[in-house]
């Protein structure tokens, strides 16, 4: 650990992330800009995410890293892993036990408290980017709150599809001013980013940083005649046997054999030690997993 | 440069940084509550609160405007000495420190529309820091908030610019409390 500076990153590097952090949670859903530095892993793997944390981490903290909800994956263990040896600060796969949660593209089951702290990995913050190439362009259209192309986004899912067909990263208004991409979380997620913790986005790659204080007011946008519907997998977990948890979608045979688990393995793994299982789920005591 | 300028900055810099850091982050995201922090020890008039957010944030990329009795030689030398930070007129300010009667706001830095971050913050000194006086509601706030601002006039004219705007830090002793420009003010 004595090889690195705490956290990795240097002292002004940290400052200036710092201030970015602050003016975003003085202006939130806007995207300030920062100088993101190379990291020791791969644009696309998280650098914006690791960055914020870099520059929020203290010695006392405990960690907690997921990756769609699985602590246990190889961008979650390898993100923990790097602050357990460059910040030298706790770990744990508990979502209660944490301070701060570095997550990609979900946000815990179980709500967050006024002392937590989640970071998200983003890798597209601008929700006009698809709509509008042009970064002068987007800039000014949030400039004068100009957000028609993204409604009329929407309407055309509605004329071809029926219905909204954008399922994750569902744009959302913040405090009734900036429009902002909540990262590709699914939109069954949408609902909670009004939460008592603080937010933190980090955009490595595309250098941006936003925020969302707790309690910020977030609207997803939606049409009077057709609402907005936090989606999820009709089913029940079969591992826990949760039907109000996010799921994901598992091929297990090629027979076209299929379960429906949990993704928030923290939330799953707990409810199971308490004794809830699911259809194709084994009593606690018994599973290996 | 006397001696003591020296003295007074963090002993562990990237450990006392992070956890004032902390306590500045989580002010501007809950506004209106009071946090401690420590860990500098600066020249009066400068309080404890005040220097830690200096040495948190302040570095030779962030200009800073000293108001009134707070530009003395040794505040100068002990900002330099520990920050580098570069000293400026109000206007081109990106932090700017002092208590509330000698700061010229209109000179300020609000941002721009399409660069709302470009703005000043303001580190005001208080004689006193309490829950109390003025009431809070906006984003970081549950329900409401108190805190013992010296006026309310300006923060309402603060909030209209928004997304312009000034964001303040206030600072009495070893404690700070934060309002950022959503915070409204009544």
């Amino acid at each position: 650990m004595s090889d690195y500076n705490f956290a990795y990153l240097d002292e002004q590097t940290k400052r200036m992330i710092r201030r970015a952090i602050l003016k975003g949670l003085a202006i939130p859903g806007y995207q300030v800009p920062f100088a993101s530095r190379e990291m020791p892993m791969p644009y696309g793997w998280g650098t914006g995410g690791v960055q914020v944390s870099a520059a929020v981490l203290t010695p006392d903290d405990t960690f907690k890293v997921i990756d769609q909800g699985a602590d246990d994956t190889t961008n979650a263990v390898s993100i923990r892993r790097f602050f357990q040896k460059t910040a030298g600060v706790a770990v744990t796969e508990a979502t209660a036990e944490a301070s701060v949660i570095q997550t990609r593209h979900r946000i815990p089951e179980q709500d967050l408290r006024s002392d937590q702290i989640l970071v998200y990995q983003v890798p597209i913050p601008e929700p006009l980017r698809f709509l509008e190439p042009s970064e002068v362009e987007t800039r000014k259209m949030h400039g004068l709150e100009e957000y028609g192309l993204m409604h009329v986004k929407l309407y055309e899912d509605i004329s071809q599809h029926g219905d909204i067909a954008t399922a994750y990263a569902y744009p959302v208004k913040v405090e009734g001013r900036y429009m902002m991409d909540p990262s590709p979380i699914p939109k069954f997620d949408n609902p909670k980013l009004e939460m008592a913790g603080i937010q933190l986005f980090g955009a490595g790659r595309e250098q941006r940083i936003y925020a969302l204080p707790p309690y910020t007011k977030v609207v997803s946008l939606d049409f009077e005649d057709y609402p907005f519907q936090p989606t999820k997998a009709d089913h029940a977990c079969d591992l826990c046997g949760s039907e109000v948890s996010y799921l994901d979608e598992l091929i297990v045979d090629d027979q076209g054999g299929r379960m429906f688990m949990c993704s928030d393995t923290d939330y799953c793994a707990t409810r199971r030690r308490q004794g809830h299982v699911g259809t194709q789920g084994l009593p606690h005591k018994e599973d290996a997993a | 440069m006397e001696a003591h300028i020296l003295e007074g900055g963090f002993a562990n810099i990237p450990i006392d940084a992070a956890h004032a850091f902390r306590a500045v982050m989580t002010a501007m995201a809950r506004p209106g509550e009071i946090f401690e922090i420590s860990g500098a020890q600066p020249p009066a008039p400068l309080s404890v609160a005040a220097g830690a957010v200096v040495l948190t944030l302040c570095d030779p990329e962030t200009p800073l405007f000293l108001a009134g009795g707070f530009d003395t030689p040794q505040i100068r030398d002990w900002v330099t000495f520990h920050t580098g930070a570069p000293f400026v007129g109000a206007a081109d300010a990106m932090f700017a420190i002092g208590v509330w009667e000698s700061i010229p706001f209109p000179d300020l830095a609000r941002g721009t529309s399409e660069y709302p971050d470009r703005s000043a913050t303001l580190i005001v000194e208080m004689d006193a820091l309490t829950n109390t006086g003025a009431v809070l509601e906006g984003p970081g706030i549950k329900d409401q908030n108190y805190l013992s601002l010296p006026e309310t006039a300006l923060f309402q004219e603060n909030a209209r610019l928004y997304p312009l705007g000034l964001d303040f830090i206030f600072t009495n002793g070893g404690n700070l409390a934060a309002l950022p420009r959503t915070t409204r003010v009544s």
